[in-house]
């Protein structure tokens, strides 16, 4: 077991716009990429953001060894409710995530 | 072959002025710059204001005027002032003007409007011109004639009007990023595909290249696609920083909608030209519908925020208990002092060292050193949300965990303890407009100033 952020290079996650949330795993090289794609479980991801996977649009793009999640935004974006203007915080619970 | 000269992704963002002098130097066709975005809220909407200040922004946007006269060609800026609304974009004119008495430059500037009536968005609605994209809030026309600003993201079509003109400077409302640098090689006959590409890939400066701070690039664009090129002295393009770019906040890293179509980059196919350039062909422009986005923004209630620190270990290790104890309590009395229901108002404890980014996604556990409770009350009106801030103080000042013991004191670091946030706003378009005329909506004033 490792926590994600310590196999891939960059996690970054930003706005796509007010309502969505968009999330790049750059895994560094194929080896991390071909490990992590196999091991991210879509369904665990939307679990962590507490969206509906069904709304989730993932992307595992070999020739940038990048995993992309884009999704709509936990909260529409300076919302009373929000707490990240620019999204960028929300990549650490993807960076934490514990994988095989 | 047309040659785009992009100083920074952003007005205000500060650029090199060194590379810029380089990009002059190289003969650009037009210098293009972005001036906005959403990304810092809907407050700069709302209200119709730059996110910038007023003085960074004249002398950057001196440097660029400056760039303009010595290459000799059409300077164009989009979403002026943040936002692009039509206030946005009279600022940004009244610096202009301000700026060409003082350079002593004769110029032809043109205004570009995309500020949109809420009225007329509020019929398009209800006549089904106006549909929303995917996630979009659920909105009805009351909700969109309670927007104070909206507007409506221009296109290549609009941009070229402009220019058209035989304008020295385009002062665009909102127009989508990409706009304003790929409508001159879509003008001249460039391939569309390539054309939207690049206006992608450039449309943050430098942020494709290995150093995104150095802000300035050139695109070549002509009939089979374009050729990035980094102008700071250390920055790098390579078929990597390139090709990651349409991964930036874009929610599908092939296809890119625009007014009038979609760009799809599935075959793109990247090469470097040496250890700097990169070469992008085979990006394709597939023509649709002729819709453009619109974005709102609307006042959402007033609030006052304050900050408590807690260090007492106890108090740190208690302190979700500690706040919504609070919070409960100052909920009843806000309700019964000031009138409203407890619908009509929201008092929120962030543990600013806890949960204050996440909230309820938090998965850490650690506990730290100390705390600071961020207490946000929105409420409908200043006074409403100024009166349960004050509610809110004692108790964050005196509050116990338990009533046996004795009387505790948490640190303050400001009087008044309460701050007055003012109205607060919030998105509420993530819609299209279909349009017949592309111009339809969009308005162009024309003005000569300055004097050479």
């Amino acid at each position: 077991m490792a926590e994600l952020g310590a196999v891939a290079q960059k996690v970054r996650s930003k706005n796509a716009g007010p309502f969505w949330l968009t999330i790049d795993i750059f895994c560094g090289d194929s080896d991390a990429f071909e490990r992590l794609s196999a091991a991210l479980d879509s369904a665990r991801v939307a679990a962590l953001y507490r969206v509906d996977v069904s709304q989730m649009r993932r992307f595992d793009i070999p020739e940038l060894n990048v995993v992309k999640f884009s999704f709509p935004r936990p909260t529409v974006q300076g919302t009373a409710a929000d707490r990240d203007m620019h999204g960028a915080g929300w990549s650490v619970l993807i960076e934490e995530m514990e994988i095989g | 072959m047309t040659r785009v000269l992009i100083p920074t992704g952003a007005l205000g963002l500060t650029y090199d002025r060194d590379a810029l002098a380089r990009g002059v130097a190289n003969g650009p066709d037009i210098i293009a710059v972005d001036g906005g975005s959403t990304d810092s809220g809907p407050s700069y909407l709302g209200r119709g204001v730059s996110k910038y200040s007023r003085a960074t922004t004249k002398a950057e946007w001196r440097d660029l005027m400056l760039a303009r006269a010595e290459a000799g060609v059409p300077l164009v800026i989009g979403t002026a002032g943040t936002c692009g609304a039509d206030s946005a974009v009279d600022w940004l004119y009244e610096i202009t003007v301000e700026l060409a008495t003082e350079l002593g430059q004769k110029l032809k500037v043109v205004r570009l409007y995309s500020g949109q009536m809420p009225s007329a968005v509020a019929e398009a609605l209800q006549a089904g011109t106006v549909t929303p994209l995917s996630g979009a809030p659920l909105v009805d026309a009351d909700t969109v004639r309670s927007c104070t600003n909206i507007v409506a993201l221009a296109g290549v079509e609009q941009i070229r009007a402009a220019i058209d003109t035989g304008a020295d400077i385009v002062i665009a409302g909102r127009t989508t990023d990409t706009a304003i640098i790929a409508a001159l090689p879509i003008a001249r006959n460039c391939d569309a595909g390539a054309a939207w590409h690049g206006a992608k890939v450039g449309e943050c400066g430098a942020l494709a290249t290995t150093n995104p701070a150095s802000g300035v690039i050139q695109i070549d664009f002509d009939e089979t696609g374009f050729t990035i090129e980094p102008l700071g002295r250390t920055a790098r393009a390579t078929p990597y920083t390139v090709s990651a770019h349409m991964l930036y906040e874009n929610t599908d890293p092939f296809i890119l909608y625009e007014p009038g179509g979609h760009l799809d980059v599935t075959g793109s196919r990247y090469t470097a030209v040496d250890d700097r350039r990169v070469r992008v062909e085979g990006s394709v422009w597939v023509p649709g519908l002729y819709t453009v986005k619109l974005e709102g923004a609307r006042v959402a209630g007033c609030q006052v925020v304050s900050l408590t620190l807690l260090r007492d270990r106890r108090y740190v290790e208690n302190a979700r208990i500690w706040a919504d104890d609070i919070a409960n309590r100052c909920r009843q009395i806000a309700a019964d002092r000031t009138g409203l229901s407890q619908a009509e108002f929201t008092i929120e404890m962030r543990l600013i060292g806890q949960d204050a980014t996440l909230g309820p996604l938090e998965t850490g556990r650690i506990v730290p050193t100390e705390i600071g409770v961020l207490s946000i009350v929105t409420a409908p009106t200043e006074a409403q949300a100024a009166e349960i801030g004050k509610i809110l103080n004692p108790y964050l000042l005196h509050h116990a965990l338990t009533e046996d013991e004795p009387m505790p004191t948490f640190a303050f670091p400001f009087s008044p303890a309460e701050m007055t946030r003012g109205a607060v706003y919030e998105f509420c378009l993530h819609h299209i407009m279909a349009l017949d005329d592309p111009m339809a909506i969009f308005r162009l004033e024309v003005t000569e100033v300055g004097h050479g």
